[in-house]
């Protein structure tokens, strides 16, 4: 990822060097390699984190956590895998990438694009470093509900104030990928030509910044209900927190969607490459993107119940949450018929493709379920709900970004990867993550509650099978670290088109792909 | 270009800044919904509604109001009768007047009309719990809340609540006071 540094040399115009280029790049591939390396960073944290709740739960009763320490721990899991690892991630992908599948020189602002980056490791060391403050980090869960992250110590506030730098950065960002999508596309590439990658990523920009500011609203109103004296959320002072979970869900479920538009745009771009045929359906991909980002703002109730609501409003939620599983299924039938009578080859990237499309319909099955309102009440907050979304983020959004470094990894780094360990990485990834959730889909139906760091006996035996899959994930990830720092500094040399059956503007540029590039704008027929 | 990226600049940054004054408005907007849908407002919640009211028959409640020859008042119901379930919250006001040129302690006993019904007459605040000081010339108005025990005898149709008041004047601290309200 870091070739830049050799591309650097050759373009010697009074760049500063060291830590100083970094701090000051205004580069989409600087800025890009930086955001996927930050997200590498928080993805272990975080995982180290989700290792440590493991192996709480790997016996009932209490070994190696207390119940406030536990509740930090699932907190600041969920708050740094969302915001700190799969949109940074996401982001990264988008510097490298849209520059270069649209044929623009750089983004269209890229100071604000160096800034909205360099926004991210400050909220990060604000999150990580509150496990060390008086009372410890937070402990009221992801979802930020009033009373507790009303009630909270100062890491609360320090925890509001991340939330708003990161909601800053991802609307800095999203301007900044509209603005380049809409002005800087190549003549001749009209929106109905852009790669899906593109257009997965011009509708996850319009998603945030609809929602970043909602969101960034609701924490508002937590600090100033914790420290001016206001009763948003506050019922002693009149106020209704249940008001705070509408707020917040208007933004969360739009949010998933942020977190897994990305993916379907890459897994679009691998599977045509892999099978060699071109993406089956393409403008039926497109409207089936925009429909599940404007579908996506009329469900959000469907997070919350349990808090009650007049029967109506549970159908209307309930029915519309099922209507996105039709967009969904274009979208999988759409990759299933590219891969219909291609040319498979299984290179890594393919496989963690094909990983995502089948254990993705699994996530979106169990949502499904969820959906229902009445099965909802009673699986609410259980370890099924657990199991639902690790399936669509792990092996749906972080499966993703694996294909995706696996298959643009050597045009950045001009290098090949080792492919023996990549298989390693994917075999023991998918067989470690599925030992992990699957047996959590057993332990939500029988009733065990999530958040929770003891429990009843009859839950041990799935509790056990769980740990042990997460132990083998979470270390299998090494190889993915090793694999990665190999490929950066050597390997077989990468040829320009890189796959047999790839195609598109990046495929045009030399392996590693220039410092500048497109500098005249190429022209699409 | 540079134009152009300017204009979508100022566009996104209007979207952005839009959305986060939705976000403030989806109070009010939350208020409103809850308001004219009749959704989430404590008074309607049919967990809070008494399920206790015997619906099923009515009982005639009278009210009477009589004065012990010692002491110079006037006293009287401010209705006469009423119909009601049984195990539904009644409230209902007394009136009197210090008709001398002295104030007057005064402590209203109650009795029940028939016995049988006096253990199904719960009262929740009686001005009979406490002595009344009336200065000369005041007039008072008084509550009586209570319901009837809806296990109260089904052939009971008419209860009679009668309240005499007597003048505790100066001999208070022996009459009663320190023994609580009375019986009933």
């Amino acid at each position: 990822m870091s070739d830049a540094v050799h591309a650097h040399d050759d373009h010697g115009h009074g760049h500063p060097s060291g830590i100083m280029r970094w701090l000051t790049t205004t580069n989409h591939k600087d800025i890009g390699t930086m955001y996927l390396w930050f997200a590498l960073i928080m993805l272990f944290s975080a995982g180290t984190m989700a290792l440590l709740i493991r192996a709480e739960l790997f016996q009932p009763g209490m070994q190696l956590t207390n119940p406030d320490f536990f509740n930090q721990l699932t907190t600041m899991h969920g708050l740094i895998m969302i915001f700190g690892a799969i949109m940074p991630a996401f982001s990264g992908f988008a510097n490298w990438q849209v520059p270069l599948m649209i044929g623009a020189p750089d983004m269209a602002f890229p100071r604000m694009n160096n800034w909205a980056f360099w926004l991210l490791p400050v909220a990060g060391i604000l999150l990580i470093s509150s496990f060390l403050l008086p009372g410890g980090a937070v402990a009221g869960g992801w979802t930020m509900y009033p009373p507790l992250f009303i009630q909270g110590g100062i890491s609360y506030d320090l925890t509001i104030l991340a939330v708003h730098i990161l909601g800053l950065s991802s609307i800095m960002g999203s301007i900044n990928i509209v603005t380049t999508i809409l002005n800087m596309r190549a003549p001749g590439l009209t929106l109905m030509k852009m790669p899906l990658f593109v257009w997965t990523w011009l509708i996850t920009a319009y998603l945030l910044l609809a929602t970043m500011p909602v969101l960034a609203g609701a924490v508002t109103m937590l600090l100033t209900d914790r420290n001016f004296g206001t009763h948003f959320f506050n019922a002693a002072g009149g106020g209704d927190p249940v008001m705070f979970q509408h707020i917040f869900w208007f933004f969360g479920h739009p949010e998933v969607y942020i977190l897994i538009l990305p993916a379907f745009g890459i897994v679009s771009s691998i599977i045509p490459t892999f099978a060699r045929k071109p993406l089956f359906g393409y403008a039926s991909m497109v409207y089936a993107t925009a429909s599940i980002a404007i579908l996506s703002f009329t469900v959000w109730a469907h997070h919350m119940f349990s808090v009650g609501m007049p029967a109506a409003a549970q159908l209307f939620f309930m029915f519309s949450t099922m209507l996105i599983a039709v967009p969904t299924g274009v979208k999988i039938f759409n990759w299933v018929a590219t891969m219909w009578r291609g040319s498979l080859t299984f290179e890594t990237p393919m496989l963690f493709a094909i990983a995502f499309v089948c254990l993705f319909t699994i996530g979106g099955f169990s949502g499904l379920v969820l959906a229902i309102a009445p099965v909802d009440i009673q699986l609410q907050d259980t370890y099924y709900v657990v199991a639902h979304f690790h399936y669509v983020l792990v092996s749906g959004a972080l499966f993703s970004i694996f294909a995706g470094i696996y298959y643009w990894l050597p045009k950045w780094t001009g290098h090949m990867y080792n492919e023996t360990l990549g298989k390693w990485h994917f075999w023991m990834s998918v067989i470690g993550m599925n030992i992990l959730f699957f047996p959590m889909h057993f332990l939500g139906l029988a009733g065990m509650p999530r958040r929770i760091p003891d429990y009843a006996l009859q839950f041990t035996e799935f509790n056990q099978i769980a740990t042990v899959g997460a132990f083998i994930f979470g270390f299998s990830q090494l190889i993915f670290l090793v694999l990665v720092l190999k490929t950066v500094k050597g390997g077989a040399k990468a040829t320009d088109q890189v796959w047999e059956g790839a195609e598109g503007l990046e495929w045009t540029l030399p392996s590693p792909a220039p410092y500048h590039t497109f500098e005249t704008a190429p022209v699409v027929k | 270009m540079a134009v152009g990226n300017a204009k979508t600049l100022t566009k996104l940054i209007v979207v952005t800044i839009g959305m986060f004054g939705f976000g403030f408005a989806l109070v009010p907007f939350y208020y409103k919904i809850c308001e004219v849908t009749g959704i989430n407002s404590g008074a309607e919640q049919s967990l809070a509604k008494n399920t206790q009211v015997d619906t099923s028959r009515w009982v005639t409640l009278e009210f009477d109001a009589n004065i012990n020859e010692a002491l110079p008042w006037r006293f009287k119901p401010e209705v006469r009768s009423l119909r009601v379930h049984p195990g539904q919250l009644v409230q209902v006001e007394y009136e009197v007047v210090n008709t001398s040129d002295a104030p007057i302690v005064g402590q209203a006993v109650p009795s029940y009309g028939p016995a049988r019904a006096a253990a199904f007459f719960k009262k929740i605040e009686c001005f009979c719990f406490t002595p009344q000081t009336l200065a000369a010339g005041e007039s008072r108005r008084m509550p009586v809340l209570f319901l009837l025990d809806p296990a109260m005898d089904r052939d009971v149709h008419t209860v009679t609540l009668s309240y005499t008041f007597f003048n505790i004047g100066t001999k208070a601290q022996t009459m009663g006071l320190q023994k609580g309200p009375p019986h009933g």
